[in-house]
């Protein structure tokens, strides 16, 4: 059989393009991240209402994103979520042990994503560690029925 | 006959449908000699080269070929038995993203090992023997028709056979391209001791190189024996198709109502 | 056959019955041909065989799957923007359009124009082989077509049309970031961190994946198939043809639903 050069450089060319394909899908379509597991470290929190969110929101401080979301549980103890963070290993030893964790809205319908604010205090958070203070997702129809019986009682 | 049959074909019966082809025939084929199956079109001759290289089976009988069963043999053992066959289509059937010098290469490649020099030295030698060498670069769809079935031919001598089977090769092949052909096929059975099958409706040509001929009717056969007898053959079936008289046996108009009653059934339709 | 039970009602469920059988038999047949071609074992000729058709069918096909992923992608920002701006959402057009390509759109899409560029171009060329006696003789010779013939396309098959799924998907994500954020101005940021939060790589491309795969086996066996046991006529290849392109679409989008419901539907 004849082989062309042609052929099959452009067979391996397409071969070539399909896997660059998929590694752009995972990497920049799908966020996945070749970073290795090691430089991150794991922080907990519970919120009683975690709204939309979802594994692998963002977790952000000040705007910046410094970790995603790794899973959420239900705590049959408290029966509240558990939500566990991944966060980047530059802030472990960093974070004071007040810091408050809220579940935010990027716009009025956007993703949800967590919002940490930095505490006062001396101590610190290390890896494993629970954060203390949460504030739960604003679901819109509690809002809205807050406001509807707050007109009502003035 | 004298000769040791190559082939036996033994009260073979086979239908299509509910359509009878075969209504047992029994043929003895010479080794080393050409026999010529003949008939009328229709009859079945394509059919019954298919069941001598076993691509169908017969519905009730037997074809042996060198002694072996053909419909009782493993894929394996049957696809061994093809490798001693050559087949010569009506087509020519060459591989259309080959071109001629792959085509005739094509069984060397497929069924040996041999070095990709000596394959080269067979094809031309092959195409030589057709007197195509000239044209091992062309491509099947350049060829006209009796060049591709030279191709083939060259393609199925490739592995030097025991047995060819040709199918048709005069049709529509124009005086010059007919009588290469029939060189051919004559040259090639003497110098290769081929026993060669030839399956066609040309009298002339085929007369011309049969040592022993076949006639086929109605799924039987009708008449057997050497180029002479059967020119001198009586039975009006033999005598129509070998003068190629328009009416007889195998009537000039297809079986319908007389033309009276159709004419007067149609007039008295109109009149109503 | 005919028999004394062909008129009337009764006919009609004689004839419905013979119907099912003819029916059933083809399935068995086309089941029986690609079980026997696929399992063919490639040798080194066979490699080359394959990557032949590799070209033809994946690497010539790839023009027309990249162009329409393109305006498929610009044109599902451009309807996304103008209903999710009402909303205020617009920040969620690159989810949006990820998800509606790698979901739906990109294997369906590209199944549908892979069996009207390659699927029907097999038809046509097995059937041509078959018409011009290529693949008897090629049986006469010893070699058995299933093998030499059929498997290296569908094996060809088999793995391109995922590959050119993934192309789709690449460029129709481009697209409408074409559009979106150049164009229309949406954050470039968000197009992409919304993006990435929401598609999941084992559940949207993965699945989106495993649909192009079913896609590609179908619609390569009922083109290869269609080839194969069509009638060898001028007639009977152009009919065949016509099946090929009917019966895969039909085939991707019903398998398509099914393959949903199981997937995202919660089943």
């Amino acid at each position: 059989m004849k082989r062309s050069k042609t052929v099959e450089f452009g067979v391996g060319l397409f071969m070539l393009a399909g896997i660059i394909g998929l590694v752009f899908l995972g990497l920049r379509v799908s966020g996945m991240s070749l970073a290795a597991p090691s430089e991150t470290f794991r922080l907990e929190a519970n919120f009683s209402n975690i709204g939309g969110l979802r594994p692998r929101a963002r977790v952000t401080m000040a705007g910046v994103t410094v970790g995603r979301v790794e899973s959420i549980d239900l705590d049959t103890e408290w029966y509240d979520a558990k939500v566990t963070l991944r966060l980047d290993n530059d802030l472990e030893g960093q974070l004071s042990r007040d810091t408050t964790a809220a579940i935010l809205t990027a716009g009025l319908l956007g993703e949800q994503y967590i919002g940490l604010s930095i505490g006062g205090d001396p101590e610190v958070l290390e890896d494993g560690d629970t954060l203390r203070d949460t504030q739960s997702a604003l679901v819109l129809e509690e809002l809205i029925q807050q406001f509807v019986s707050n007109m009502a009682t003035n | 006959m004298t000769d040791v049959p190559f082939i036996e074909i033994q009260d073979v019966h086979f239908s299509r449908g509910s359509h009878e082809i075969f209504r047992g025939i029994d043929m003895l084929i010479p080794q080393g000699k050409v026999t010529a199956i003949m008939g009328p079109s229709g009859t079945g001759k394509t059919t019954l080269l298919k069941l001598i290289g076993g691509q169908l089976t017969p519905d009730r009988g037997r074809i042996l070929v060198d002694g072996q069963d053909v419909h009782r043999l493993s894929r394996k053992a049957l696809f061994a038995l093809r490798k001693r066959m050559g087949m010569l289509f009506q087509s020519g059937a060459l591989f259309s993203d080959l071109d001629v010098f792959e085509n005739v290469a094509f069984p060397l490649r497929v069924h040996t090992d041999l070095p990709d020099a000596m394959i080269r030295d067979l094809v031309l030698l092959k195409l030589q023997a057709v007197g195509l060498r000239g044209a091992r670069h062309l491509n099947p769809a350049e060829l006209s028709g009796g060049m591709a079935r030279r191709v083939a031919l060259a393609r199925a001598i490739a592995l030097d056979p025991e047995l060819i089977l040709y199918d048709e090769p005069f049709v529509g092949q124009d005086p010059i391209s007919m009588g290469v052909l029939v060189q051919l096929i004559k040259r090639l059975n003497e110098a290769l001791k081929l026993t060669s099958v030839v399956v066609s409706h040309d009298i002339k040509e085929t007369l011309s190189i049969a040592d022993y001929l076949y006639l086929l009717a109605d799924g039987q056969v009708v008449a057997k024996g050497t180029p002479e007898t059967l020119n001198a053959n009586q039975d009006p079936r033999v005598s129509q198709f070998v003068h190629g008289e328009p009416d007889g046996p195998v009537p000039f108009h297809y079986p319908a109502e007389t033309l009276y009653s159709d004419i007067l059934g149609a007039t008295t339709t109109r009149a109503r | 056959m005919q028999s004394r039970f062909d008129q009337g009602a009764v006919g009609r469920i004689v004839r419905l019955g013979r119907k099912g059988c003819d029916v059933m038999e083809a399935l068995g047949r086309a089941g029986l041909f690609l079980g026997q071609s696929a399992i063919g074992v490639p040798s080194r000729e066979g490699w080359y065989l394959w990557l032949r058709q590799m070209h033809f069918v994946g690497v010539l096909s790839l023009a027309i799957v990249i162009v329409s992923g393109l305006f498929i992608g610009m044109v599902l920002a451009l309807q996304g923007y103008t209903i999710l701006v009402d909303f205020g959402a617009e920040q969620a057009l690159g989810q949006m359009v990820a998800l509606s390509l790698l979901r739906e759109l990109a294997p369906v899409v590209a199944a549908l124009l892979f069996a009207g560029r390659a699927g029907s171009a097999l038809t046509a060329e097995i059937g041509l082989m078959k018409a011009t006696e290529q693949l008897t003789s090629m049986e006469m010779i010893g070699v058995d077509p299933l093998r030499r013939v059929i498997a290296p396309r569908l094996w060809a098959g088999f793995i391109a049309l995922p590959i050119l799924t993934v192309g789709f998907s690449v460029v129709g994500i481009w697209g409408g970031y074409l559009v979106g954020v150049q164009w229309l101005g949406v954050f470039e940021g968000s197009y992409w961190s919304n993006m990435q939060a929401s598609v999941s790589f084992m559940n949207d491309v993965g699945n989106g994946m495993i649909k192009s795969l079913v896609f590609a086996i179908v619609v390569t066996w009922i083109a290869v198939f269609q080839g194969y046991d069509l009638v060898p006529t001028s007639e009977g290849i152009s009919r065949a043809t016509t099946r090929t392109v009917v019966y895969s679409s039909l085939a991707v989008l019903g398998l398509d639903f099914v393959l949903t419901a199981v997937m995202f539907g919660g089943l």
